[in-house]
């Protein structure tokens, strides 16, 4: 596979470590949190067979943190953005 | 009809025209028992099991493809009961001995060849925590051996025992694993279902589950509603897109694992072998090609098939334990899809939906569980309490705080 990272261009999968479902991005509030939210945010997924937000990490270039939405029965990528846009985006980051 | 010598001998005198068919070609009945959603290994296991050991014969397996077309025809065909946790080890091991039996208790020639596996210890740690591994094994009741070099050097010298990063230093042996064709025991199971019974349902994917007062009586299929008391879900690989129609999320990613196998050649690998410092195992199938694996790529998918970066890895990892294998030419490869759960451990439990039972998350070591698989999960359905070797097999370990985690890597499925 290869990536269109937004900053660098194409960049193969292999430079990359994949670190799952974009909606981690969401981390709940510890402090506050129920046991049962923090359980549901750290184990359960959707685990869609079709279009998928997914958080890969650019280890080998960069370092920055991606969001890839990729169609998981057929690996093509639909769309990239950096991860802290969709965190700003979210409001989860300044 | 029984298989045996002597049948072959007499089909043989009267032309061959005897042979049956080995399984019906059934047309589902409005309702059953128990439904069992997925026709591949386990789920033809449980069917068996359920029919043989607990009389439980109003039941119908309903498979979306052909009998065995997913996982249970994708594998690497390894057997092996070496695993290190309490939650794990006597479930292995009952699937070992489960193994050891098949052939004879389902009349069917599975070829379960106990050749012996080896895990390649490289360091003086890992001989440590091999010897801890072996210790755990063989309180189960299983058998595990260290080889020191000398010995290993004898059963294998072809390896490239002074390997600048990743001497080989011994091995851990189980004598009892080995492989089985992998085929076969679908087939088996399914003659022997079908045999005592049970409707196997070809071509018949579920689109949805009946749902009655929040219980789950059924489900709905491309060839009709199919009633029954019980849904005994079971379709590792695609677990999360059927649990999704009864509006479940699950501790599971799937991911892609491909296996790869070599042109023919003569004998060389006297069991299977395993890469103590990278992930690659290996073992020659009785055509004589070299059958072998590694890591998962590495991301979620359902595409049945994988990418280059994995496959240079698989074939590093192979040169590093035996050059020689540079010089095989690489023949087929394909992928198959992999529960991956959150502790890298699978499930066989109740839903919180009544009447909904669910079998999935076996990462990439669902082949050796077959049988134990089937035989715990029909025990479930039976009785509706877990077997003693799966107890811990629980959708709610981890709110309760006791994974399964044998690598110790937490709630990251692609490291399992």
């Amino acid at each position: 596979m290869i990536i269109p990272h937004p900053l660098l261009g194409p960049r193969d999968a292999a430079e990359f470590v994949y670190k799952g479902d974009a909606t981690l991005i969401d981390r709940p509030d510890g402090l506050t949190a129920s046991d049962d939210e923090m359980h549901d945010y750290a184990y359960l997924r959707d685990n869609p067979a079709g279009r998928h937000r997914e958080l890969w990490y650019h280890e080998q270039g960069d370092r920055s943190w991606l969001v890839v939405t990729r169609d998981t029965r057929t690996h093509e990528i639909l769309k990239v953005e950096l991860a802290r846009d969709v965190a700003r985006a979210a409001g989860r980051a300044r | 009809m029984r298989y045996s010598a002597w049948n072959i001998f007499k089909q043989g005198l009267t032309g061959n025209k005897g042979w049956t068919r080995a399984w019906r070609d059934a047309t589902p009945k409005a309702d059953y028992d128990i439904v069992i959603v997925g026709g591949g290994g386990h789920g033809l296991a449980t069917a068996y099991y359920l029919a043989k050991e607990f009389g439980l014969t109003n039941v119908a397996v309903v498979e979306k493809g052909w009998l065995g077309s997913g996982n249970i025809g994708r594998n690497t065909t390894i057997i092996r009961s070496n695993y290190l946790l309490e939650g794990n080890q006597p479930f292995y091991e009952l699937s070992l001995k489960l193994w050891e039996g098949l052939e004879q208790d389902f009349n069917y020639n599975a070829m379960v060849s106990q050749r012996g596996i080896l895990n390649l210890i490289h360091s003086d740690p890992q001989r440590d925590a091999f010897v801890r591994r072996g210790n755990a094994m063989q309180l189960s009741g299983a058998d595990a051996e260290i080889l020191d070099r000398d010995r290993l050097k004898k059963m294998c010298p072809f390896l490239d025992f002074e390997n600048a990063r990743f001497p080989v230093q011994g091995a851990i042996w189980q004598p009892r694993g080995g492989t089985v064709r992998h085929d076969a025991v679908a087939w088996g199971y399914a003659r022997g279902a079908d045999a005592r019974g049970v409707d196997i349902i070809q071509n018949c994917e579920v689109t949805g589950f009946v749902m009655d007062g929040g219980a789950c009586k059924g489900v709905e299929t491309t060839r009709g509603t199919i009633r029954a008391e019980k849904v005994a879900v079971c379709v590792a690989g695609s677990s999360g897109r059927v649990m999704d129609m009864a509006g479940m999320r699950l501790p599971i990613e799937s991911h892609v694992l491909q296996a790869f196998v070599s042109e023919g050649l003569k004998p060389v690998i006297p069991g299977v072998i395993t890469f103590g410092a990278g992930h690659f195992y290996v073992s020659q199938s009785d055509k004589g090609g070299l059958v072998f694996g590694g890591d998962i790529d590495g991301y979620n998918s359902y595409a049945q098939r994988g990418n280059l970066p994995v496959v240079e890895d698989v074939c590093e990892g192979g040169m590093a334990i035996m050059p020689m294998i540079g010089r095989a030419r690489l023949l087929r490869m394909w992928g198959g899809l992999m529960d991956m759960s959150m502790d890298g451990s699978p499930f066989i439990d109740k839903t919180h939906i009544s009447g909904l039972y669910f079998n999935g998350g076996w990462c990439y070591g669902g082949f050796k569980a077959t049988p134990a698989s089937g035989f715990c999960y029909a025990h479930l359905l039976a009785t509706d309490r877990p077997h003693e070797t799966a107890a811990q097999y629980r959708l709610d370990r981890f709110r309760r705080g006791v994974p399964i985690d044998e690598k110790g890597q937490g709630a990251q499925p692609n490291l399992h």
